[in-house]
């Protein structure tokens, strides 16, 4: 464009200084672009896309870390198919993710409504439901492990009061799974914080008209402020999702897989694939088998948002 | 994936206004209610925490006593002594303090340069490459486990701090790190633009601009990711346990869980649990310093992205 405006105002010279003056400075502002983000684009390469394609290229092989990877087809995951405990570890783990977020996101949103309200002091509530979220996995799990412990834990020491008798909470294969779920509560202070940004972004008009209209306290909560914070409990459950199917750290310390493998989750035995033997290759593949069967959980959950979760502006 | 963006933007916009559903004509009645209900949930979400320092202030074997005792008799402040004093607990404090602050530091500075070019300037395919940072969000980190654990073996990275550090360095490219570039970029955006266009036509140069300008407006944004990203360094698990394993740089993480099951000895029933509650409350006391220390920043942080620290 600038171009065609030089020649008009000087007919008669030819303008290509001026022209690759300007595409040059326009270059510039590129390069300068691509400068800033160079470091992102960098560990992108580096830490995420390599590992990905060289996970992928590992899946087809037998490597042990010794020798050079050997390609052996599709050969880890007809062994994936046949290894008795791949649906052992991928049902613990859908059976947690399918109860425990839910939960957690329950017990969020209502935690988050409470801390809605309009009262004195409520940010030292906040900051009371908010603080065992930050509290360390390891030093948490340790505590609960202590908690649950048969003999001496609080959590029988409370069943007392109710003349309910000592259960064996991490030991018997019943309760090992529900113990992880309530132990994953007391950490759904982020989930919790978004979901009170979210009812505070519910405009006070849209709640003024429905309470003029007659509308109970109920009837607003599910009419109005339920559909405004749609968006917000998609992301919740979106993310709750992907995280919960990589639960890790709490079965590794905890119970590491017991009793029973009731608590064996995929990427914990994933890392014993890994890590403990050694079988890089078969681990790849696990890796990239997890990765797909959470990209069906976010695909579906994309698919089925488009008929309960309301976007603002997007013509409703 | 713009959802989740859109999305994020309605949450930090509820920051501003405060509007309520409960308090519509609450009662005095409904406020007792209110209360009541939140004191009992905020006694039930500190029991934990409160059960972890009452144990680690136990007299050795008061700790197994059933029904518990709930608060210590005697307090017995020395276990805190005697878990420096058996163990190299001093130097795994240090070690992982080392790890946090250095990975924190190269969180913040390369995040925010990426996130200063994704904010401010123009450039070929930006689009694009903006729905593939975001897009790494949503990727379970798992996948790339295995590959970079080869990767670091063959740079001879392992049982070195290097691969805990050296990928916070690269501006959110490594797993997880988008997270900051996002957190930043959204608060940027709503600087205005008047301020670098102006230093601009002074003649600044982009470089200064991002640094005397946006950075020094971007602290909140710079904070909350410091205190996100150091507070996820300290609490790893996964990747020291991953990466490092001799004990010359075992980490707070690492040494708990070693204690549970090695130290001790004779498996659960024998465990000194005064004495791990007390490591336990050494571990979380950094992290209790900074969440009090710079609270607003982080829950507003969280409101910012929409995404919590995990």
């Amino acid at each position: 464009m600038p171009g065609r405006v030089a020649s008009r105002a000087a007919p008669l010279r030819r303008d290509p200084p001026v022209r690759t003056g300007l595409r040059s400075i326009r270059w510039r502002r590129h390069l300068i672009g691509y400068l800033f983000i160079s470091p992102w684009i960098a560990g992108f390469a580096l830490f995420t896309a390599f590992p990905m394609i060289y996970s992928l290229f590992l899946s087809f092989t037998k490597y042990d870390l010794l020798g050079p990877p050997e390609f052996v087809g599709f050969s880890n995951f007809e062994r994936m198919v046949s290894d008795h405990l791949f649906l052992t570890a991928l049902g613990n783990t859908a059976f947690y993710t399918l109860l425990a977020v839910p939960i957690q996101l329950l017990l969020a949103l209502f935690m988050a409504l409470l801390l809605n309200q309009k009262l004195r002091g409520i940010n030292v509530f906040r900051t009371a439901l908010y603080l065992p979220t930050v509290t360390p996995t390891v030093a948490f799990v340790v505590l609960f492990v202590y908690m649950y412990n048969p003999e001496f834990g609080i959590f029988n020491a409370i069943l007392g009061w109710f003349g309910i008798p000592k259960q064996g909470w991490l030991t018997d294969p019943n309760l090992a799974k529900p113990a992880f779920i309530i132990m994953s509560l007391w950490h759904v202070g982020g989930q919790m914080v978004i979901f009170l940004a979210g009812l505070q972004a519910v405009p006070e008009t849209l709640v003024e008209a429905a309470s003029i209209d007659g509308a109970g306290k109920l009837r607003r909560f599910w009419h109005v402020t339920m559909p405004m914070i749609s968006p917000v409990i998609f992301f919740n459950l979106v993310l709750g999702i992907i995280g919960s199917f990589q639960v890790f750290a709490t079965a590794y310390i905890a119970t590491n897989g017991g009793p029973k493998h009731a608590t064996l989750f995929y990427v914990l035995w994933m890392y014993r694939h890994a890590f403990e033997n050694f079988r890089m290759g078969y681990a790849a593949t696990l890796g990239w088998v997890l990765l797909g069967v959470i990209l069906v959980f976010t695909l579906i959950q994309f698919a089925v948002s488009r008929r309960w979760v309301y976007y603002e502006g997007e013509g409703a | 994936m713009q959802r989740i963006g859109q999305i994020s933007f309605q949450a930090r916009e509820g920051t501003t206004r405060r509007r309520t559903l409960l308090s519509y004509g609450q009662t005095a009645g409904g406020q007792l209610v209110g209360y009541a209900t939140l004191f009992l949930v905020a006694v039930v979400s500190l029991l934990p925490l409160l059960w972890m320092v009452s144990t680690s202030l136990k007299e050795f074997g008061r700790e197994f006593l059933f029904p518990p005792q709930w608060i210590p008799n005697p307090v017995v402040f020395g276990n805190y002594i005697t878990a420096f004093e058996t163990s190299n607990l001093a130097r795994y404090f240090g070690n992982t303090l080392m790890i946090a602050v250095l990975a924190t530091l190269g969180t913040v500075l390369s995040s925010s340069l990426v996130a200063f070019g994704f904010a401010r300037l123009e450039f070929f395919g930006k689009r694009v490459l903006f729905i593939i940072l975001l897009s790494t969000l949503m990727l379970p980190g798992i996948v790339t486990l295995v590959p970079t654990f080869v990767l670091f073996k063959t740079l001879g990275w392992i049982d070195t701090p290097l691969p805990l550090i050296v990928p916070w360095w690269f501006g959110g490219g490594a797993f997880g790190g988008a997270f900051f570039v996002f957190l930043i970029r959204q608060f940027m955006l709503q600087l205005p633009r008047e301020l670098d266009e102006a230093a601009l036509v002074d003649g600044a140069s982009y470089f200064r601009i991002y640094w005397r300008i946006m950075l020094p407006l971007s602290k909140p944004a710079l904070a909350a990711s410091a205190i996100f990203s150091f507070i996820h360094h300290w609490n790893d698990f996964l990747n020291p346990l991953i990466f490092l394993n001799s004990e010359e740089w075992r980490t707070l993480a690492l040494y708990l869980r070693f204690f549970l099951y090695t130290e001790a000895g004779g498996g659960a029933g024998l465990t000194r649990w005064n004495l791990m509650m007390a490591a336990s409350v050494v571990m979380l006391i950094p992290v209790l310093v900074i969440f009090f220390s710079a609270q607003r920043y982080f829950i507003r942080g969280v409101a910012l992205t929409g995404i919590a620290g995990r």
